[in-house]
């Protein structure tokens, strides 16, 4: 059997690349969101000990735990890819991005993993103030793992700080340099406001499914579907905000990537268009079918109303990257980013008219739009990183002088036995963690000693959930 | 005043500091996963999987620092140790993913079915994961075949005898690893249960580290001369003694049941030993023989970067990962666990 599939072994690696990389993203965006949730939650509690809050807290834990896992398990993958599948990349930007690398496992992995099975097991082995200052890191850890990972990942978009080696090698002049590279704060800032959006959507989205269930009388549903509101509220506008400004700053500095964003093949005079919809033919140089408006794309990359613009074909093929892609996955995260901005409004209006927890259109919306933000998170992502092409460290170092030299068909048999084992552990993952959403949370909500099976029922209980003032009442 | 050590040498010992602290605690770890199929009982399991929930992610930590670690330090040894074992890397990575999800999934698992399950991908994952790591430990003291600043081999050339007895031992080894810590922190019948089977992979186990040791100084001419030529032989001679010492009190310990933790220390010090006995074969190498720790090395201002930032956390890391494990301690009874 010919594994390579016919494909050339840097197409497989990158394939493989893409994949584990989408598949290990989805698990922090919703946990590094998720985490801050619960610190919240578990502050919140101790602060007015009001039960609802404790009852949350417990309730998404369990679900954390489990996203974590994932987490972690599929990041140590992405770990070791760089080295097999990148490993000619690996030898010569090691001395630049390893060390920051190196950092994120020092600062934030250590961090998150050293607390968690506190913030998991411990509270009433530790109290109540150690517990939450165990959240409190490993929220805090998350935070810091995206910030190095992601100095790391713009470095490669807009290298700066470096001198080239003889042998090669990018080397470090200055690292204040390469960690606060130009497109690192925007990154920054757009990804973090991502995961914040993505968690406030599945948790609307299990609160808006289970008000449509009748539930409107339950704390714990009302609280988490008004907390996700107000997030979606507050924040879908800063991300489009966000969104913007980060565009700017990759206009200025890989402008070929907006060019394919924007669908520009053809260089305009006079006014620049903003192409709503079109059907990219690369190979033909032209967008087909196009809708547009006039004019309004030179105030939207701030150059006034009658600028002009070199279009793609200033650009040699070989230097482009697949239009098709990335026009599209662009076209998917600013749809949903508005879509977002949309429920958020709807949800003040809805608020303000005082039937926030009785409006089952709202409800539904929120529940369709549940997954929005990992589908968003991902397209953002496929926008970035495929407009980088055909370069790894942009400007410097092309992909296909980046990959390791392996067999096709060595590469074929692990993609295929990636795909096949993501699926099945990850599917029963996510299966897993939609059963823990499917039941609402109760009074006396239990944490990780879950109430099924001799030996869980015996475990260790929280004590201030058996407290006699939060007695399980039967209204609810 | 003048700069007396030498930072490639530095980051050479925080590296096999940081794989030696993996081994341990992912020893520990993924020998329960290898012990499972000895306890058929579902109560055991869960007593077994309990004594390490709240610390496994962080034990799995340390090979991102190694693996991270290599990547910052010596990139060129890391982009040549990569593709050269390709397969293994990836099949360690998806036994650890196995076994990692199933420490969450056994507990959400509803049907006796899908439970066994999980305990079985616990168990393939544990196993896949220490084999590998043997044989990719295995690969590269056979050596590697270096073209430029690459591998230079094909995709099957780590597959040798050699490789795969290395992956048995590492196997039996973490076993032990994991019977001792269970006697430490279980008791009843089934603490019972552990010490013989610490008994027997501890009999494997040293069997395993007299064939490598065997082995090792024919695999490279550079081998022997530092192993058993004259006059080095002396020099090296306190490793081979020490451990012996060792297997004996180990030996002593478990079959006289004193201290339920100390058949844990001594196995981690004879891991020290053979650690130790790694590190004579390959030193000056980081890829025996082709690539030296300086030829791989990372430029002085990447070393020095990531140093001054080593110093000061790993001391702050090791001290939250002994509160966490001390929040943790004592016995483990049935029907107490943390899920
Ligand atoms: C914006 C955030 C972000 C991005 C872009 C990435 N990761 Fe990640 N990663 C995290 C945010 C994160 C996290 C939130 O810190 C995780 C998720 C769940 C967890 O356990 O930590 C994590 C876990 C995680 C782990 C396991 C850590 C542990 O043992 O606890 C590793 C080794 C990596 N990641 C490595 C990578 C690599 C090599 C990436 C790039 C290709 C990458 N991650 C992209
Ligand atoms: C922040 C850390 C990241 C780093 C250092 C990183 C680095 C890389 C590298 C080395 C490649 C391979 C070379 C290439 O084909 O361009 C790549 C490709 C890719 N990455 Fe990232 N990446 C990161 C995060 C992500 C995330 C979080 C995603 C999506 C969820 C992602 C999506 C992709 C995709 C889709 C490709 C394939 C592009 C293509 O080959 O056409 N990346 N990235
Ligand atoms: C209308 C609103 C939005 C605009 C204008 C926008 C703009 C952008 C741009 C221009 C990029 C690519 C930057 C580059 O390649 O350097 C990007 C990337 C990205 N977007 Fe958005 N975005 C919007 C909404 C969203 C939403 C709602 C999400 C997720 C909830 C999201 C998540 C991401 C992610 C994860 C990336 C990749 C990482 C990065 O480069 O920062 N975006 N966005």
């Amino acid at each position: 059997m010919d594994l390579s599939f016919g494909l050339d072994a840097t197409l497989l690696a990158r394939i493989q690349f893409a994949f584990t990389v989408a598949f290990h993203f989805i698990f922090p965006a919703f946990s590094i969101g998720l985490a801050s949730f619960l610190a919240v939650l578990n502050g919140a509690y101790l602060w007015t000990r009001d039960e609802a809050y404790l009852r949350l807290f417990q309730y998404w834990l369990k679900i954390f735990a489990i996203s974590f896992a994932m987490g972690v398990v599929s990041g140590i993958v992405m770990s070791y890819q760089f080295g097999t599948n990148w490993s000619v990349f690996s030898d010569l930007a090691g001395p630049v991005i390893g060390p920051l690398m190196a950092y994120e496992v020092l600062t934030a992995f250590f961090l998150e993993a050293g607390f968690l099975g506190i913030m998991l097991f411990g509270r009433e082995k530790v109290g109540d103030a150690l517990h939450m200052a165990a959240c409190l890191m490993v929220a805090i850890g998350t935070a810091i793992s995206a910030t190095w990972i992601l100095s790391v990942n713009s470095w490669m978009h807009t290298p700066a700080g470096f001198t080239m080696g003889e042998n090669g090698q990018f080397l470090p002049a200055d690292w204040w340099a390469i960690i606060f590279n130009p497109s690192f704060p925007y990154r920054l800032v757009h990804t973090l406001i991502a995961a914040y959006l993505t968690t406030a959507f599945i948790v609307g989205g299990v609160g808006a499914w289970h008000l449509l269930q009748g539930r409107t009388q339950n704390r714990g549903v009302r609280t988490m579907f008004s907390m996700a509101m107000w997030m979606a509220a507050l924040v879908a506008p800063l991300q489009i905000i966000a969104g913007h400004e980060q565009g700017l700053n990759t206009y200025e500095h890989q402008p070929v990537k907006v060019l394919a964003m924007e669908g520009h093949f053809e260089s305009s005079q006079d006014g620049i268009p903003l192409i709503l919809f079109g059907i990219p033919d690369q190979e033909a140089g032209e967008m087909r079918y196009k809708i547009e408006i006039p004019r309004i794309g030179g105030p939207i990359l701030e150059k006034g109303w009658g600028a002009s613009l070199d279009g793609l074909d200033t650009v040699p093929r070989e230097l482009q990257p697949p239009v098709e892609i990335v026009f599209w996955s662009f076209r998917v995260m600013v749809a949903l980013g508005f879509a977002m901005l949309g429920v958020g409004l709807w949800s003040l209006w809805a608020r303000w008219r005082g039937n926030l927890y009785h409006a089952p259109w709202l409800h539904r919306a929120a529940l369709v739009m549940g997954p929005s933000g990992l589908v968003a998170v991902i397209a953002g992502w496929i926008t970035t990183e495929v407009g980088r092409q055909p370069y790894t460290v942009y400007g410097e170092l092309l992909t296909a002088d980046s990959v390791s030299p392996l067999a096709a068909s060595a590469v074929g048999a692990s993609l295929v036995a990636f795909i096949v084992i993501y699926f099945t552990i990850f599917g029963a993952g996510i299966l897993y963690i939609l059963k823990l959403m499917h039941h609402a949370p109760e009074r006396g909500e239990r944490g990780m000693d879950d109430g099924d099976g001799p030996i869980r029922t015996a475990g260790i209980t929280p004590g201030n959930v058996e407290a006699p003032d939060h007695n399980p009442h039967p209204a609810e | 005043m003048e700069i007396s050590f030498d930072l490639t040498i530095a980051w050479a010992l925080l590296l096999a500091f940081a794989v030696y602290v993996y081994v341990v605690l992912d020893g520990f770890d993924l020998g329960i996963g290898i012990l499972y199929p000895f306890f058929p009982e579902k109560q055991d399991r869960d007593l077994m999987m309990n004594t390490v929930a709240p610390v496994w992610d962080g034990n799995e930590t340390w090979l991102v620092l190694g693996g991270g670690g290599l990547f910052a330090a010596f990139p060129m040894a890391y982009a040549i140790i990569m593709p050269a074992v390709y397969p293994l890397i990836i099949a360690m990575l998806l036994g650890l993913i196995f076994r990692g999800v199933a420490f969450e999934f056994r507990w959400r698992a509803t049907s006796r079915f899908t439970q066994k399950l999980w305990d079985f991908a616990f168990i393939c994952g544990s196993v896949a994961a220490a084999l590998t790591q043997g044989m990719i430990l295995g690969a590269l003291l056979q050596g590697i075949e270096v073209d430029g600043r690459a591998y230079g081999g094909g995709w099957l050339d780590w597959l040798t005898p050699f490789t795969i007895l290395c992956g048995f031992a590492v196997v039996c080894g973490y076993a032990l690893l994991g019977a001792c810590w269970l006697n430490w922190r279980i008791e009843g019948h089934a603490q019972h249960q552990v010490r013989v089977l610490a008994r027997i992979f501890g009999f494997a186990t040293v069997g395993f580290i007299a064939a490598v040791s065997i082995a090792t100084p024919f695999l490279e001419q550079e081998y022997f001369q530092r192993w058993l030529a004259w006059p080095n032989v002396l020099e090296v001679a306190p490793v081979p003694i020490l451990v012996v010492g060792l297997v004996l009190w180990l030996a002593r310990e478990l079959f006289t049941d004193r201290n339920d933790w100390m058949p844990f220390v001594i196995t981690l010090a004879l891991f020290l030993l053979c650690f130790i006995g790694l590190g004579v074969s390959m030193w000056p190498y980081i890829i025996p023989t082709e690539v030296t720790l300086w030829d791989a090395a990372s430029p002085e201002s990447s070393q020095l970067f990531m140093f001054v930032g080593a110093v000061v956390l790993v001391p702050i890391i090791l001290a939250y990962t002994i509160y966490a494990y001390w929040v943790f301690r004592g016995k483990l009874r049935h029907g107490e666990g943390y899920h």
